[in-house]
């Protein structure tokens, strides 16, 4: 088989499990630096409780994303050997940087959080979790800039040529801060904080409709509807922002993701629609005209370069792009509407008698699991036919010494373990959430009216 | 010396570290099925419970500085041991998981399923390890383009197999002096048994592979040979290994693994001189290596690179400081273990 396509459905279906994982850890570790803060400041036992439970999800979360992860920086070398020989000059270093900075304070504090509690003073163990926290953002930070090179390489020069040309670093702070870096992190971050966040309101939720844990769950939910409202809002902004870079410095993807086809012209916004990429046209959509250029340029009458800009062998897919940014968006814009309306009801003291709304709770969980992840494929597929912008295509990076079986053959084991250990995952998680926090009674009913 | 001798001495010391640290995991878990209750077995992965984790980061970041400063080498090595290397990532998946999953339910057969999964992922990947540094140490077929030209039946030959098992027998022989350290009472004795047999396997192995070395993979004692000063090196590694059995037999423990950890870095020092200057060596062709000069990324990587280990690696070691002494002495069973 192809082994080009087998390497891309590899690094894609890896990566893509594995991304389940670290955004849950970041944004839990957030919510957990809140929760363990409010425990020294109030000392209340209740918030102990809550650290100590949502602490062991964290390691379960953490230990499959540590086990799923050490997967992926290996796999640019194993698959793709052209690549990392063109690359490794310039994206090596913050691949380096993140082991440094971010993962060996991430797992060292790790284990004060998880068997410290008495090895350590209360105060310890909050600096522990902050630094697990910052450990965590941090390796988002260096991988995303190493991405975001590949969308919008800056800070280098080519150096040789043909099959011995690579990009070596001419300024290591212009490479970190390329156009796109901080745009994507910021994005990166506020989906992580949503995934965390709305993992914890899920929980929560289901024990409010279950009556059990009353007071655990509603503590736990208020602090994570706080983050997920400032994270679903902040989104905004960093989407906005993003796209307004995507269409500076990666118009094809641009044009890709609204199915814009025309040369130059000023480009509708689609709500919804189906790409037909024979007739180069947008079929049974909904679009509002004139608004991706006011969105992007403030003037709607503004041209957008179209897809018809670029020759047909340097165009992404269309369809595909099309449809996962616009499932992220309007998911991003379903979990603002929740948040929100969570919040409406907390402050009018009704939130917990809305069952419905718990129960929409409990499923939200997906939300930002399947925007997080369609929105990885809106960057990752609307980058192609290239693996470094405009510099290196996906078909000339892969490795020389990889043949198709072999690829097969790892995709049917990855596969396989994967969908061993995503079972398992779930089993486990399900386990902790019946069994509930530690030191909390199965409910006091009188409680679940207090609210 | 200039950057990229630089580099490969810290390449070298992080893959070190790993070696070290994440070794006497490795050695935990191949000794792991031989303990016969399901307390035994707890303590056993308990004792690495706290720390194998950013044991394993060492692997990670090594990675990462191969792939920033030698990247030609690290293509070319993930790419060409790719089946190899897809076993490895399989046996850390598996070890990993065990560890977080297994004491998570009572169920007899979840319980063994686990064992045997952290066992045998802790012997592949220490298997593993051995046969990938008897390649390099052997040499391997690279074109002219220093892309691997062979198959999975080149990387698997006697000599290979033999440092395959020798990094076992070694990871063994370290876990289980870790152990004894860790634990108390039945299972420590049962363990300071077993390291009596653990030192006679790996002393036996060592010695094979060695021999092997000298009469079949000459170019790996060239260096050497050319400055005598540097058989200081082979000098502290037989002394550091001879002198385990030695604080063993006097009963003391913490002695006896430093020694062990004395062995396990000098070993590995002895293989950085013996592949010095390769990356790679070619084989049969040996102008085809890759070398520390011809596999590295531009001098300006190299000194950005120097600044981050620079600012990074105290901070590495800070750590990693803290969190053993914060977990030093025996371990027991709580609520928050595994």
């Amino acid at each position: 088989m192809d082994v080009l396509f087998l390497s891309r459905l590899q690094f894609a279906l890896t990566v893509g499990f594995h991304y389940i994982f670290p955004t849950i850890s970041i944004g839990l570790g957030v919510i957990l630096v809140i929760m363990e803060g409010m425990y020294l400041k109030t000392n209340n036992e209740l918030y102990h409780n809550m650290t100590r439970f949502w602490v062991k999800i964290f390691g379960l979360t953490f230990a499959v994303g540590v086990a799923t992860g050490i997967v992926m920086e290996f796999e640019f070398g194993t698959n793709w050997a052209v690549y990392s020989r063109y690359v490794g000059d310039v994206f090596g270093s913050a691949l380096a940087a993140e082991g440094v900075f971010a993962f060996f304070l991430e797992s060292g504090f790790l284990a004060i959080l998880l068997f410290g509690w008495d090895k350590v003073s209360k105060t310890m163990h909050f600096v522990a979790t902050i630094l697990v926290a910052f450990g965590a953002h941090f390796s988002a930070v260096w991988i995303v800039v190493a991405n975001s090179w590949q969308q919008t390489p800056a800070g280098f020069h080519i150096v040789g040529s043909g099959m011995e040309a690579r990009a070596e670093i001419l300024d290591f702070w212009a490479m970190v801060f390329n156009p796109s870096s901080m745009d994507r992190l910021s994005h990166v971050l506020m989906g992580s904080w949503q995934a965390g966040a709305w993992f914890v309101i899920s929980v929560s939720a289901y024990y409010l409709l279950k009556k059990k844990y009353g007071d655990f769950a509603r503590h736990s939910i208020k602090i994570a509807l706080i983050v997920a409202v400032v994270a679903s809002v902040l989104q905004l902004v960093t989407g906005h922002s993003s796209a307004v870079g995507v269409s500076e410095h990666q118009p094809a993807k641009m044009a890709a993701i609204e199915g814009h086809y025309e040369e130059q012209a000023p480009a509708p916004m689609y709500l919804f629609g189906w790409v037909d990429d024979q007739q180069q046209e947008v079929r049974f959509g909904v679009k509002i005209p004139g608004m991706l250029s006011w969105l992007i340029t403030g003037d709607a009458t503004t041209p957008i370069t179209g897809l018809r800009s670029f020759e047909p062998p340097n165009r992404p897919p269309v369809n595909i792009v099309f449809q996962s940014y616009h499932l992220m968006v309007a998911i991003g814009l379903g979990l603002i509407l929740l948040s929100a309306l969570g919040i409406v009801y907390w402050s009018r003291g009704t939130l917990f008698r809305k069952r419905w709304l718990l129960w929409i709770f409990v499923f939200a969980v997906l939300g930002p699991q399947i925007a997080n992840q369609v929105g990885w494929i809106t960057a990752e597929v609307g980058r192609q036919p290239w693996i470094v912008y405009n510099l290196l295509r996906t078909s000339e990076g892969l490795s020389e010494a990889v043949t198709g079986n072999m690829v097969l053959g790892s995709i049917i084991m990855f596969g396989i373990i994967y969908m061993l250990l995503f079972v398992l995952f779930i089993y486990l998680l399900n386990e902790k959430i019946q069994k509930g926090p530690d030191g909390m009674g199965e409910d006091s009913l009188e409680a679940g009216h207090r609210a | 010396m200039d950057l990229n001798m630089i580099w490969f001495g810290l390449v070298g010391i992080l893959f070190t570290g790993y070696a070290v640290l994440d070794g006497f995991d490795l050695g935990i878990g191949a000794l792991h099925l031989f303990t016969d209750t399901d307390e035994e077995r707890r303590l056993m992965i308990n004792s690495i419970g706290p720390v194998w984790d950013g044991n394993e980061v060492w692997l990670v970041t090594g990675g990462g500085a191969l792939f920033a400063a030698f990247p030609e080498a690290y293509a070319t090595v993930f790419s060409g041991f790719y089946i190899a290397f897809m076993l490895f990532l399989l046996a850390l998946i598996f070890r990993a998981v065990a560890i977080e999953f297994r004491s998570k339910q009572p169920m007899q057969w979840w319980r063994t399923m686990w064992d045997v999964g952290f066992a045998l992922g802790s012997v592949l990947a220490a298997f593993l390890l051995g046969v990938a540094m008897g390649n390099i140490a052997r040499g391997v077929p690279l074109d002219a383009n220093h892309v691997f030209s062979g198959n999975l039946f080149h990387l698997i030959k006697p000599y290979t197999v033999l440092t395959g098992i020798t990094t076992v027998a070694l990871f063994a022989m370290h876990g289980s002096i870790y152990g004894v350290l860790k634990t108390t009472g039945e299972l420590h004795d049962k363990l300071r048994r077993w390291v009596k047999n653990t030192i006679i396997f790996f002393i036996l192995m060592y010695v094979i592979t060695t021999m092997y070395t000298l009469l079949y993979v000459p170019h790996m004692a060239t260096l050497i040979e050319a400055h005598p000063v540097l058989f200081v090196v082979p000098l502290i590694t037989i002394l550091a290994i001879a002198n385990v059995p030695r604080e063993y037999y006097y009963n003391r423990d913490f002695q006896a693994f430093l020694s062990s950890c004395v062995a396990v870095i000098s070993l590995l020092a002895l293989f950085g001189l013996g592949i010095f200057p390769n990356m790679v060596y070619s084989m049969p062709n040996p102008e085809n290596s890759l070398t520390i000069y011809n596999a590295a990324s531009s001098p300006r990587t190299l000194r950005i690179m120097l600044t981050i280990a620079a600012i990074g690696m105290p901070l590495v070691i800070a750590y990693t400081t803290s969190i053993y002494y914060i977990f030093r002495g025996k371990v027991e069973l709580t609520e928050h273990s595994y």
